[in-house]
C-alpha cells in the first residue's frame, strides 16, 4: 500500500512543473504543521525537552575550558546581551577561512583559535548544548542570514543544491519543499524545509539535533550520499534555506515530530 | 547533564485542584537495542518517580523501558496548606535526582 501510494505520489511529482519557490506572504514555520499536542510542548518552556540542552549550554557558557582557560563568558561576558540576534546572522561570512560558516563552526573556531581547546564533535551534547543556548537568545528576532554581499555566491551555490535532483529517487530538495510542501508523505506533512528552530528537540531523535542532521536524513531519504557534516556543501545548503526563510523569527529550541 | 525543569504554581487558594508539570533530562536507554557489533546497549532507565508535599507522598509513578526520553510526568493534586513539593526519580546505574518547588496557598 505504502509503495503503490509512494509510487503515485512520486509520477505526480515528476509530472508537476520544477520549482516554484513559495511566495513570501505563504511562508509557514514547521510549527504550523504540527498536532496542538506538539504546539503546546514547544510553547511552554518547563514542557520543552530543548530547554534542557539550552540550560546545559548555559553551564558550558561560564565553562572554562583549553590550554587558555578561558570560558565563552571571559570574552562575550552575558550571552543574554552579546548574543542576540546572532544566530538570525548564520551562516556568515568567515574571513579567515573565505567561506561561510554556521553557528557550529563558528562556536568550534572560537575553542580553537580563543580558548586553544579541541573542538567539539558534530551532533555531541556539548556543541548542541551551547549553540541551542546562543541560538535562543534570538528567539523571536528576525532571520536576517545572507545580506552579506560576500555571501552571495555561496547563497547561490546552496541555492543550486537545493534545485539539484540526485539519488536513485531523483529528487530536488525543491521537488517536496517548494512545490508540494501542503500535502502529505506517508501521512507526514511535508513542510516547507523552514530552518527557524534549530537545533531542535526531534520526538522521533528523542534528543536535540542540528540542521546539518535534518539535511543528511533528507539526503539519505531520496538515496543519495549524505555529505560528511561540516562539509561546504551543507553549510551552503543551510546558508540558502535561512536567507530563504530571511524575516522569518526564529524559534530554538523548536520542538517537531 | 541531569536537570529538572518544574512547573509548580508559586500560589492557589486553599482546597485549589493545581498542575504539576515536571521534566526530567535522562536518556531512557530501553536494553533492547544493540550496537553495530551485535552487543546489547544495557538498560538505563528511570524506573520511579515520587513526589511528597510537606514529607506525605501525594504522587508515584512506575517507569518502564517504553517510555520515551526525557520523561514529562504531569498530574493534579489539591492544596490546603503552605509547603513545599519534592520530587525524586530514581533509575538504573545508581541514578538519583530530586528537586523542590514552594507553593504559597491564601
Amino acid at each position: 500500500m505504502r509503495i503503490g501510494a509512494c509510487i503515485v505520489l512520486l509520477t505526480a511529482m515528476a509530472g508537476a512543473a520544477l520549482a516554484t519557490e513559495i511566495p513570501p506572504d505563504q511562508r509557514r514555520s514547521g510549527y504550523s504543521f504540527m498536532s496542538p499536542d506538539t504546539k503546546a510542548m514547544q510553547d511552554e518552556d518547563t514542557a520543552n525537552p530543548g530547554m534542557l540542552s539550552v540550560l546545559d549550554g548555559e553551564a558550558l557558557w561560564k565553562r572554562k575550558a583549553g590550554s587558555a582557560d578561558k570560558a565563552c563568558a571571559d570574552c562575550h561576558n552575558d550571552a543574554r546581551v552579546s548574543m542576540k540576534g546572532v544566530a538570525a546572522h548564520y551562516p556568515a561570512f568567515a574571513k579567515a577561512l573565505g567561506r561561510p560558516v554556521d553557528l557550529e563552526g563558528r562556536i568550534n573556531l572560537c575553542r580553537t583559535n580563543h580558548q586553544q581547546a579541541s573542538p567539539f564533535a558534530y551532533e555531541s551534547r556539548e556543541l548542541l548544548a551551547l549553540t541551542a543556548f546562543v541560538a535562543q537568545q534570538s528567539r523571536g528576532l528576525p532571520i536576517a542570514a545572507g545580506d552579506d554581499p560576500q555571501l552571495a555566491p555561496f547563497v547561490d551555490k546552496g541555492h543550486a543544491l537545493f534545485m539539484q535532483r540526485q539519488g536513485q529517487l531523483n529528487l530536488a530538495c525543491a521537488n517536496c519543499h517548494d512545490d508540494n510542501w501542503d500535502k502529505k508523505l506517508a501521512g507526514s506533512a511535508i513542510t516547507q524545509g523552514q530552518p527557524t528552530g534549530y537545533p531542535l528537540y526531534r520526538l522521533e531523535w528523542q534528543s536535540l539535533g542540528s540542521l546539518q542532521r535534518r539535511l543528511r536524513a533528507c539526503i539519505t531519504g531520496i538515496r543519495a550520499q549524505a555529505y560528511d557534516y561540516g562539509s561546504p556543501e551543507l553549510v551552503e545548503l543551510e546558508l540558502y534555506l535561512m536567507s530563504r526563510a530571511r524575516g522569518m523569527p526564529i524559534e530554538t529550541p523548536a520542538v517537531r515530530p | 547533564m541531569p536537570s529538572a525543569l518544574i512547573n509548580v504554581p508559586k500560589k492557589a487558594k486553599r482546597g485549589d485542584v493545581i498542575e504539576i508539570k515536571t521534566l526530567m533530562s535522562h536518556i531512557m536507554e530501553t536494553g533492547y537495542r544493540h550496537t553495530a557489533s551485535g552487543d546489547v546497549v544495557p538498560r538505563d532507565i528511570i524506573t520511579s518517580f515520587t513526589c511528597r508535599f510537606n514529607g506525605t507522598e501525594v504522587f508515584r509513578a512506575d517507569l518502564y523501558p517504553a517510555i520515551a526520553a526525557n520523561p514529562f510526568i504531569t498530574f493534579f493534586t489539591t492544596v490546603t496548606e503552605s509547603g513545599k513539593f519534592e520530587f525524586e526519580w530514581i533509575g538504573d546505574k545508581g541514578f538519583s535526582e530530586t528537586a523542590q518547588a514552594s507553593i504559597t496557598v491564601e
